[in-house]
């Protein structure tokens, strides 16, 4: 549906999308996850030809966006960060210009307004002006311009900034009612968030894609790699020569040391956890030290996100700038 | 294109812009008939514009100063960057709403030389000839209001200087005198001038090396000239203030001539302007 392809775009000297290349399928709804400055609004803007780029392509359906823009635009709805309304008029009047620019005439025209008012539930507001709307409404009036078209795609820019938790829900709730007839790409730097609404996850820091997969998936990903904690009966020097014998213990740090008791976290890149905590456990009882506690730590997508993207802060080594709109 | 035209027009008239343009236009050119047509008893109405092309130093940008810096403001622009619609359709769908607005109190102006004409001898021919060249004149100065507003985000700014720049347009003629008419002031004043287009170059296209070599260029171009002749730069700058003048033309009008080639003139400004404004739009995009 939208493949990206080697997307690079620079301002100035300062590398806000970094060769990104991704592929997105029809019918799922996308997450775009990333902290502050990571370069999401600006791929987005890109992918919907707000923005030019400075290396690579964004095929909409086929249709390049700076090539034939006309063509891929009109397959994709698109709520910016901001909600472009023009406040002075109402939702009717809004709609009704948006729908025309999108080339919708007459009858078409006025049932799809009715309809993306039906969806967004905006229709007891369509004849107040959008300034005397609350946040909530004026992002439904955003999304309801999105879905004027019918288009195959909606991007939609930190859908749920600044509104309420009650708004939130009802926000979320649309979104995962689009996701039924779209394919809906969102962003967020709110983890959460995205695991309760995505079917994919594509974490962005710094321009640069590191990690695309299910919740679940990025989950079970990051579960291999993990971390066992363990507090033995007995000095530091003992635990240590222990676990030397044990293979695939690629990290060793004594969190708590001192007198009888030692706790330690290791990092194994074994696949089968729990094969190594059996081994870790033959390796105790042989030496007669008793295991106090061993717990294998299962990673949420909090741990994951922070480790994604504290490994790419750490590789590359510039100073985090904000991001240009 | 038509989305724009109409979305526009329907702002124009739910907001006060529509009716203080009007209501400006057809006072100050009320004031100037009620003067010299029915006190003075003067049967030339192409006087009456002539007096009346000073209210676009201030109704000009009064109309302009919203139209695409307001978009900016509201952060509207990046719908219009994500229609299914160029940035050519915008500008010129925004630009023609401005006309329409502009034409409306204008077709009321048409009516009073016939108005006229049956309490006396109106030469009919010249006052319809003004009244078109008045139309392209405040055209030709829309044009320039509306890339003036899409250079910022502020409404005012763009007023105030649209303000300035109108007015020091309207005056050019009267300052050309002052103007030095020597070969080497004309020299220095053609150099200031193109580091200001190399400056405008720059903030249009982004592109630092581009303007810096136009500049440089025509600089070494103009010295070169000036050493090899110096008596061809001799009266140029005060000719140049009165090629620039918008209004100065507009008085062959007025004088009973009209002048295709004013009117080709005007339509080169209006076609630059409308150009550059495209361009100041699309720089965002490419920034």
């Amino acid at each position: 549906m939208i493949t990206v392809e080697h997307l690079t775009k620079c301002y100035g000297d300062f590398l806000a999308v970094d060769d990104l290349s991704f592929e997105i399928d029809e019918g799922h709804v996308y997450g775009f996850l990333g902290p502050n400055g990571a370069g999401k609004s600006t791929t987005m803007n890109i992918m919907t030809g707000c923005l030019s780029a400075t290396g690579g392509h964004v095929r909409v359906d086929g249709y390049d966006v700076f090539e034939t823009p006309k063509e891929a635009k009109r397959r994709i709805g698109y709520l910016p960060e901001q909600p472009p309304l023009y406040l002075s008029e109402t939702p009717e009047e809004y709609l009704r210009f948006v729908g025309q620019a999108k080339g919708l005439k007459g009858q078409a025209l006025e049932e799809q307004i009715a309809g993306v008012m039906e969806q967004t539930r905006i229709r007891e507001v369509r004849r107040r002006p959008i300034s005397a709307l609350s946040k909530g409404y004026r992002q439904r009036v955003g999304i309801a311009q999105a879905l004027l078209g019918d288009p195959r795609v909606i991007i939609l820019d930190e859908p749920t900034v600044g509104l309420d938790p009650i708004q939130i829900i009802e926000i979320r709730e649309l979104i995962r009612q689009l996701g039924q007839h779209h394919t809906v790409i969102l962003s967020s730097h709110i983890l959460s968030e995205v695991q309760a609404i995505c079917d994919k996850i594509l974490i962005i820091n710094r321009g640069k894609l590191i990690a695309f997969d299910t919740p679940e998936g990025l989950e079970k990903r990051l579960l291999a790699p993990s971390q066992i904690t363990l507090t033995a009966d007995g000095p530091e020097e003992t635990v240590r020569s222990i676990l030397g014998e044990v293979p695939h213990i690629t990290g060793l740090e004594v969190t708590g040391a001192g007198g009888e008791r030692t706790a330690v976290r290791l990092k194994t890149d074994l696949e089968d956890i729990y094969d190594l905590s059996r081994q870790i456990f033959f390796a105790f009882a042989g030496r007669q030290v008793a295991l106090l506690e061993l717990a294998l730590k299962k990673t949420d997508l909090e741990d994951i996100f922070l480790e994604l993207t504290e490994q790419t802060a750490g590789e590359s080594q510039e100073n985090g700038e904000e991001e240009n709109p | 294109m038509s989305a724009i035209f109409k979305h526009e027009l329907h702002n124009y008239f739910h907001s006060l812009t529509a009716y203080v343009f009007g209501a400006f236009l057809l006072a100050f050119v009320g004031i100037g008939a009620m003067y010299y047509n029915i006190q003075y008893s003067i049967s030339n109405f192409e006087y009456v514009l002539s007096f009346g092309s000073l209210v676009f130093v201030v109704i000009v940008p009064i109309l302009t100063m919203r139209v695409i810096a307001e978009e900016k403001k509201q952060k509207t622009d990046q719908l219009l960057y994500s229609l299914p619609i160029t940035t050519v359709q915008v500008i010129l769908g925004k630009y023609l709403a401005l006309l329409v607005l502009y034409l409306i109190p204008l077709a009321i102006i048409s009516i009073y030389p016939l108005i006229f004409a049956q309490f006396g001898q109106v030469y009919l021919p010249t006052a319809y000839g003004s009244i078109f060249a008045f139309f392209v004149l405040g055209a030709a100065l829309i044009a320039v209001g509306t890339f003036l507003s899409s250079l910022t985000d502020n409404q005012g700014l763009a007023a105030g200087v649209g303000i300035a720049v109108i007015l020091l347009n309207y005056y050019s003629v009267s300052l050309s005198e002052y103007a030095t008419a020597t070969a080497l002031g004309s020299v220095i004043a053609l150099l200031v001038i193109y580091v200001l287009l190399g400056l405008v170059i720059r903030y249009v296209t982004g592109n630092s090396s581009l303007a810096y070599w136009i500049a440089f260029a025509l600089a070494a171009a103009t010295v070169a000239l000036f050493v090899a002749d110096s008596a061809a730069f001799e009266g140029l700058l005060p000719n140049v203030m009165n090629q620039l003048s918008l209004f100065e033309r507009f008085n062959t009008f007025v004088n009973g001539i009209f002048d295709v080639s004013a009117i080709v003139y005007y339509l080169t400004v209006i076609a630059f302007f409308l150009f550059l404004s495209v361009q100041s739009l699309e720089k965002r995009r490419y920034h």
